[in-house]
């Protein structure tokens, strides 16, 4: 691997295992080279995205770009790299794939096309980690990534991002559900970052299909972050739940949220909680939901406050220093249950944010 | 054990205790009875340090120390132990994490929590979507791991069913009889008595103590002339 050992450390950061031992594949993108691929388990497919695109033609006619078209939507042609991971039809597996996006150069412009399909009953996790070696200045990134799951088919996809304060990140993403398929999308976001805008856009097409998606951001001062999700119900029986957890520092947190109900039948809930900590930061919660039909089910709460006063005491009167006692409070508040993931990716998940 | 001179507090613009003194001694409980806010809570939480409660004059001392002015969490470690009567909730924080903060024998978390049923919680957030026993018995169960010297019971039958009560009446009777702890109750209704003799019992009515006595004779009392008798009472 052509990577120093310090820069591995900063990839542990974003859960990459580089002993891969509970890992089914992996992916490292530095800068604009794909620097590492390797799958361990058969019937995962991982590929740099023009590797895929030549070898595949068909994942350029079907694929590629396919979801931006789905939604009238343009999407930026000149990225250099990103990954094309492919889980074969009825294969399923429980150790994750893990991809990192990682940034060394200065002002460096990092523009990436991913490629995720999960075909029929296969089921897989991915955790994916974008990240910046301590020298990176001034850096971008922009992440395209189209999800394509299939009938029966679960993904299970954590991003999470570690980036500097001048950095600015616009991912891009779309994902297209079939008949009962199940899409489980967590977003971290635990450092300081210039900008951060992002609304990925989930399609329920197939019947019976289920989204999920729940996020922990945490802001600090001078970092921006515009972070959504937005689902649209097209077909009977689907379901949308996302969950949003922000924690102001300091910084302008805005958290939307968005589900579309195009057919009857069907249900979504949205719930964003906000924590402000320091009075300069500033959270913004925008739940929208949006339907022409009376037989939905659709429903949303939002909370935004600061930590009580009563709680802090509650917990000091068992003998617990007030410091102490409010950072267990705002661990408790970016619980990592909420994600859904298996035990053993949540306690490595739960290690990377205990550590902030 | 516990010395109180003379404290007059405040809660929000009102002046709710004043000039209240009492004393507990070592091995000695005190029961208080009183109507609702009759500052009876309000008293409970000045001993432990609560912020909504401003103590405008007079002492608190705790084993001999002053403990007036210092933190919440000095006075717990002192060993004050408060059980709530409306503890809040903590999402996110589980009830097996303060168990493990209170103590560090798993042997010991496992029994107490199997004692008072809470077993079948501990994954659960703090306070968070249980019953009015339940609460209850989790407050009791971090109480029993916290081993205080001095226990605070908030009115610990309030909300609670007869089988609750009797769960946590025979252990709190059990824990006082082992350790010895003093211990100060408040007590609305003195079902509580039925499994805690204290030694001392008193009446609070609009801020200030009356009757000291012995616990049975003053709820004897109540029950028979009622509050009302204690605001006329020149027996103050």
């Amino acid at each position: 691997m052509e990577i120093k050992d310090e820069e591995l450390k900063k990839l542990e950061k974003v859960g990459f295992d580089i002993e891969e031992k509970e890992r089914a594949g992996s992916f490292i993108q530095k800068d604009k080279e794909v620097i590492f691929t390797r799958t361990i388990y058969e019937g995962i497919e991982i590929l740099p995205i023009e590797k895929a695109l030549e070898n595949y033609p068909e994942i350029k006619e079907k694929y590629y770009g396919y979801s931006f078209k789905k939604l009238n939507k343009d999407f930026p042609e000149d990225t250099e790299g990103g990954y094309f991971i492919r889980i074969k039809k009825g294969v399923k597996t429980l150790f994750p794939v893990q991809a990192c996006l990682y940034i060394k150069a200065k002002r460096f412009k990092q523009k990436v096309h991913n490629i995720v399909i999960v075909e029929e009953d296969a089921q897989v996790y991915i955790i994916t980690g974008c990240t910046t070696a301590k020298e990176t200045e001034d850096a971008y990134h922009l992440g395209i990534t189209e999800f394509y799951i299939k009938r029966n088919g679960f993904l299970s996809f954590t991003m999470i991002h570690s980036w500097k304060k001048d950095i600015e990140v616009e991912p891009l993403s779309i994902a297209i559900v079939e008949q009962e398929g199940i899409f489980v999308s967590n977003y971290i976001s635990l450092t300081p970052v210039k900008k951060i805008v992002m609304y990925p856009t989930t399609i329920l097409e197939g019947e019976s299909s289920k989204f999920r998606s729940s996020s922990i951001i945490i802001s600090y001062p001078d970092s921006y972050q515009d972070i959504g999700s937005r689902c649209i119900l097209s077909n009977k029986n689907t379901s949308a739940e996302i969950i949003s957890r922000a924690i102001s520092y300091g910084g302008k947190v805005i958290t939307r949220a968005h589900i579309r109900a195009d057919s009857p039948m069907v249900k979504g809930h949205l719930e964003c909680r906000g924590l402000i900590i320091n009075e300069e930061g500033i959270i913004y919660a925008i739940p929208e939901l949006e339907t022409a039909y009376r037989d939905v089910e659709l429903s949303h709460e939002a909370a935004i406050g600061k930590i009580k006063r009563e709680e802090i005491e509650y917990l000091s009167s068992r003998g617990i220093p007030e410091e102490e006692a409010q950072s267990m409070i705002i661990r408790g508040f970016i619980n990592v249950d909420i994600l859904g993931l298996p035990e053993f990716l949540e306690k490595e998940v739960k290690k990377i944010v205990e550590k902030i | 054990m516990l010395k109180i001179e003379n404290i007059s507090v405040k809660g929000g613009n009102s002046l709710i205790l004043k000039d209240i003194s009492l004393h507990i001694n070592e091995n000695e409980r005190m029961i208080i009875f009183g109507p609702n806010g009759s500052g009876k809570s309000t008293l409970i939480k000045s001993i432990m340090g609560i912020s909504s409660y401003k103590i405008l004059k007079g002492k608190i001392f705790f084993s001999n120390v002053d403990i007036t002015n210092i933190p919440i969490s000095k006075r717990a470690k002192m060993g004050i132990g408060i059980m709530y009567q409306n503890p809040p909730k903590i999402y996110g924080f589980k009830i097996l994490q303060i168990a493990r903060y209170l103590s560090k024998n798993e042997l010991e978390i496992k029994e107490i929590a199997e004692k008072l049923k809470v077993d079948q919680l501990l994954k659960r957030d703090l306070n968070v979507d249980l019953s009015g026993g339940e609460i209850k018995r989790v407050e009791l169960f971090q109480i029993l791991l916290q081993k205080p010297k001095l226990l605070l019971l908030d009115e610990p039958e309030s909300g609670v069913d007869i089988e609750n009560i009797s769960i946590m009446g025979n252990v709190l009777n059990e824990y006082i009889k082992k350790t010895k702890c003093s211990a100060l109750i408040i007590t609305h209704t003195g079902y509580i008595l039925d499994y805690i003799q204290g030694e001392k019992g008193c009446i609070m009515i609009n801020g200030k103590i009356t009757c000291q006595s012995y616990p049975q004779i003053v709820f004897d009392m109540i029950k028979k002339y009622g509050y009302k008798k204690c605001e006329e009472c020149k027996w103050k």
